[in-house]
């Protein structure tokens, strides 16, 4: 597997911490023994498991009404060929109450049994209802900026950029908007996608229980730095993921309304990095367009981590 | 003095745009001098461009439509070679604004001045001749319907030489398209041509209805108008309740973009989710406007190469009138990942599946049409059993986007990228191959080489399957749309094989091309002398190839479903026509500029807006209106054709269709 740039198989955890450096070696080398993603056939959470058997279960459903279709359609174009002197000639046959009754209900019956999943599904998988489980839910915030993700841990009191930590088997509950234009949180493995709005906050309740990296992107063309938009998403184990908000507070940059300015200039290929400390109610004042209040109590000088790679080759 | 405009809006510095544009403007010279040099201009003019007769309209709409599909088309292979090539460490040969225009251009023209021209031109051309009439309500203005739409694909493709093209997708979604984010002139001439052309289409929409309505042969009941009939009816009335929609939300982006208003923007009030719901109220309506009509084309083929009636006919005109009405109701399936809400999502989730059940009626009765029948594999067949073979996977998918769960894992992906390109090309390209071919013979009198449209048929059959397959799933895989650069080289080997499909696509165009070189060259060995080479059932086949500028000599009587069927079989038993009826002179609308120069200065004035330079914008209105003025005053109507001519025309056509009618008696 290649492992350059932003490929399948990479790393990117480039900060200078220790626990961080570690975990991420330790994420390099399960990434590599497991290879690529098959992305949404893959599920490795309860929602993106569910939403897969939805998919199967729906086609196989349809399946069983369409392959008949098909062969039923190549066989009477055949048999009722002008040249075929055995097929029996019916020039005025055009209604039969019978067939009539069967051709509205087959779809009718199916469209029903399908309509049936597609409310339970709905109602079962909406993105903003919380899982079930017995491990309180992790808080993010994600605000999709031109063109990176940025992803805040309220409680942690840290941020990330184009890198989303999460422990395995806990449920993570995300509020979403966008500082920008909009685009579409998405990292197929996990399920769920939502859109990103400026000025506007989404929900969405997902749960990753197998470690590994995997990848997350943009779904909603948002502009020329889109497909620079690829994040990686690490599922760690919990203890883990407790090491890495513990090892990351108080280093690196800080996010304060400042930096947050500095961030959100336009820039593609982001290489992930970490902000140790995060002015409160960052996410609030993206959604109501407030920010340069902002600042982080003992405030360090911002540093600008961000280094971009230009877009064209 | 001139706006925005400068020398910097020319591409000089980019040989893919510049090089395009040259070779286009030197096609349009070389073909503008040869017309000139054969002297062909004044019949152009008369017949043509000025000509108010709905099948040279539907005609003019047709070309315009299929000079079109290779704009389109040469932006499709350059999406495909841009992803096979830019995959991990590649950029490929199309930076990111290049990239985003032609997405952006190629979505926009196949649907707006491709699949829409083609399907008004199907509607134009034939649905007056399956009525049983002279032409449309308003003749006049279906000239200038067809121009105003011609001004639109016009300031498109000046895009390509001036300036640049939206890079915001074919739907324009702000903010992106908001002044912040998108400040050059891309986006203004997106909403300027399709307001230009929109214009014309929801002018087409009036005249439709109107006609279907209102003007039908004696004894037309609604009960016994042909499905294609019903399906235009269908389509008119949605694009009459849909375009303003569109036109709407296009007028709200633009008083954003010109005269700093919020509807849209992130601050000052604006709300962009407020366009993603007028959009998509147009938009997936959009999809039912182009897919009925291909149901009514399939609907003629089905009956009239089975030699049976339609199956199930009632049932027909009833799950079209039902995809007619609930088209409207479904809109929301578009942006499921919004957050809506499980009711929400759930409720318009069942009605976009519910749309599945009439059109699964409709398959099911064209497999019973040709049941009993005696099916000949002419090329419209090939169509019919392709599209129905492959229309049925693209609802499958369709309905597996319809269910919320599945589409939060397969929203706007490569999967979804597919399962419209299925219904697309599966369901209305198929339409219109099929059609092309079964009407040109009325159109011009002598029919398409049939091996050759057997190679076109192949060629798309096959090329769409390599194209689009693949995607699906990459789609599965995680691929989402619009992507300038590849992530994942795994996929590589799927791309490539998209490429190929999509090369293959192109070989089928240029076969349609050839064929229609070929055919014309041996036009003579081709000729539909009878008026009614496929054995047909519907008025269309019961006058002459090509038909009289009046169509019809005498209104014909229509009793039952088949109007023609019924009273060519009359005919044959009796081995005599009907009793020859007496003739009238026939008032006939005359020609008028009035369509061309006021499609010329709404160009001027989309230009000038497009460019800021105001007073051309002001110059190209008055023009406009002041033809308006000018044709409202006009004292000369209609013209006269006297009963002589009608006469002599009739009968020779009455010659010729007892000697056809004759043979079929014979050979029965």
């Amino acid at each position: 597997m290649n492992s350059s740039g932003f490929m399948c198989g990479t790393s990117f955890v480039h900060q200078p911490l220790h626990a961080a450096r570690r975990i991420s070696l330790f994420v390099i080398t399960g990434l590599i023994l497991s290879g690529c993603n098959r992305g949404i056939l893959d599920p490795i959470g309860p929602v993106a498991a569910a939403e897969k058997t939805i998919l199967i279960n729906s086609t196989a459903i349809m399946l069983a009404i369409i392959i008949p279709t098909m062969i039923a359609t190549v066989a009477f174009a055949w048999w009722f060929r002008r040249g075929n002197s055995k097929a029996t000639y019916l020039p005025d046959w055009e209604y039969s109450g019978a067939v009539e009754m069967v051709v509205w209900g087959i779809p009718i019956l199916t469209i029903m049994l399908l309509g049936g999943i597609a409310w339970i599904g709905s109602h079962d998988l909406e993105p903003s209802r919380p899982l079930k489980s017995n491990v309180p839910p992790l808080k993010v915030e994600v605000v999709s900026l031109d063109w990176k993700w940025l992803f805040i841990y309220p409680d942690q009191g840290i941020a990330t950029v184009n890198q989303l930590v999460v422990p395995a088997g806990t449920p993570v509950s995300y509020r979403l908007t966008s500082g920008t234009v909009w685009n579409v949180f998405w990292v197929p493995q996990m399920g769920t996608m939502i859109y990103t709005m400026p000025r506007m906050t989404t929900r969405l309740n997902l749960q990753a229980d197998r470690p590994g990296v995997y990848e997350g992107l943009s779904a909603h063309f948002s502009g020329d730095g889109f497909p620079g938009m690829q994040f990686k998403t690490q599922v760690l184990p919990p203890d883990q993921f407790a090491m890495w908000a513990q090892g990351s507070r108080g280093q690196g940059a800080v996010l304060d309304g400042a930096g947050y300015a500095e961030l959100s200039k336009p820039s593609s290929y982001v290489k992930p990095m970490i902000y140790g400390a995060v002015a409160p109610g960052l996410f609030d004042s993206v959604v109501a367009n407030r920010l340069p209040m902002l600042h982080v109590p003992q405030a360090a000088p911002p540093a600008n981590k961000i280094s971009a790679e230009p877009a064209g080759g | 003095m001139f706006g925005k405009l400068s020398w910097d809006a020319i591409p000089f510095h980019d040989p893919i745009p510049l090089i395009t544009s040259m070779v286009m403007l030197l096609a349009i010279a070389g073909i503008a001098f040869w017309v000139w040099r054969k002297g062909w201009w004044p019949y152009l003019w008369n017949e043509y461009i000025t000509s108010t007769d709905h099948k040279r309209i539907g005609i003019m709409y047709i070309v315009m439509a299929l000079i079109m599909l290779v704009r389109g088309f040469a932006d499709a292979i350059m999406m495909r070679a841009q992803q096979s090539l830019a995959i991990g460490a590649s950029q490929g040969f199309l930076p990111p604004e290049h990239y985003n225009q032609i997405f952006s251009a190629h979505g926009t023209i196949m649907i707006f001045f491709v699949a829409m021209p083609f399907v008004i031109g199907f509607m134009n051309f034939v649905v007056p001749l399956q009525l049983g009439v002279r032409d449309v309500a308003f003749p006049t203005m279906n000239n200038v319907s067809f121009w105003l739409s011609a001004s639109g694909a016009l300031l498109i493709n000046l895009s390509l030489f001036i300036g640049e093209f939206a890079r915001t997708g074919w739907l324009g979604f702000p903010p992106l398209s908001e002044k912040e984010f998108s400040p050059g002139v891309g986006v203004d001439y997106y909403l300027v041509a399709l307001q230009i052309s929109g214009v014309g289409t929801v002018l087409t929409a009036v005249n439709f209805v109107t006609t279907i309505l209102k003007i039908r042969a004696p004894g037309m009941s609604y009960l016994r108008m042909p499905v294609f009939c019903w399906t235009a009816l269908a389509s008119n009335l949605i694009m009459l309740a849909a375009f303003p929609v569109l036109t709407v939300a296009l007028a709200q982006l633009m008083l954003d973009r010109y005269l700093g208003f919020h509807f849209f923007t992130n601050d000052g009030g604006g709300n962009s989710m407020l366009y993603m719901n007028l959009i998509w109220i147009w938009g997936h309506p959009e999809v039912y406007i182009l897919v009925l009509p291909a149901f009514g084309i399939y609907s003629e083929v089905a009956a009239t190469f089975s030699g049976k009636p339609l199956f199930g006919y009632r049932s027909m005109v009833f799950a079209t009138m039902v995809i007619c009405i609930v088209s409207y109701c479904v809109w929301l399936h578009h942006f499921f990942t919004m957050g809506a809400g499980a009711d929400i999502n759930a409720v318009f989730g069942i009605a976009s599946m519910i749309i599945g059940i009439p059109t699964g009626v409709k398959i099911y009765n064209w497999l019973f049409t040709m049941y009993g029948g005696r099916v000949r594999f002419n090329v419209p067949v090939y169509y019919l059993l392709g599209f129905m073979l492959t229309f049925v996977i693209g609802g499958l998918t369709g309905v597996l986007l319809a269910i919320p769960p599945v589409d939060f894992v397969v929203h706007n992906s490569l999967f979804l990228v597919a399962h419209f390109h299925q219904v697309i090309i599966g369901g209305v390209v198929f339409a219109l191959m099929a059609g092309y071919t079964y009407w040109f013979p009325k159109a011009f009198g002598f029919t398409l080489d049939e091996r050759l449209g057997k190679a076109v048929f192949w060629c798309w059959f096959i090329g769409f399957h390599l194209a689009f397959m693949p995607l699906y799933v990459l789609g599965f895989w995680g691929a989402t749309r619009r992507l300038q650069h590849i992530p994942d080289p795994t996929w590589a080997p799927y791309l490539h094989v998209a490429f190929l499909g999509a090369a293959i696509i192109g070989l089928g165009i240029v076969l349609t091309v050839v064929q229609l070189l070929y055919s014309i060259k041996t036009r003579d060995q081709r000729r539909d002398v009878t008026g009614d080479p496929w054995d047909g059932r519907t008025l269309e086949w019961l006058t002459l190839s090509p038909p009289p500028h009046y169509n019809f000599a005498v209104l014909p009587d229509v009793h039952g479903e088949e109007a023609y069927w019924t009273r060519k079989q009359t005919a044959i038993k009796q081995d005599q026509l009907i009793e020859e009826p007496d003739y009238q002179p026939i008032e006939m609308p005359v020609n008028t500029p009035t369509g061309v120069i006021v499609a010329f200065f709404a160009s001027v004035c989309g230009f000038a807006v497009i460019w800021y330079i105001w007073w051309l914008a002001i110059l190209g209105l008055i023009g406009a209106f002041a033809i308006f003025v000018w044709y409202a005053w006009r004292d000369e109507h209609e013209h006269i054709i006297p009963v002589e001519e009608v006469r002599a025309n009739a009968r020779e056509r009455r010659r010729i269709r007892m000697e056809h009618l004759h043979n079929l008696s014979q050979s029965t």
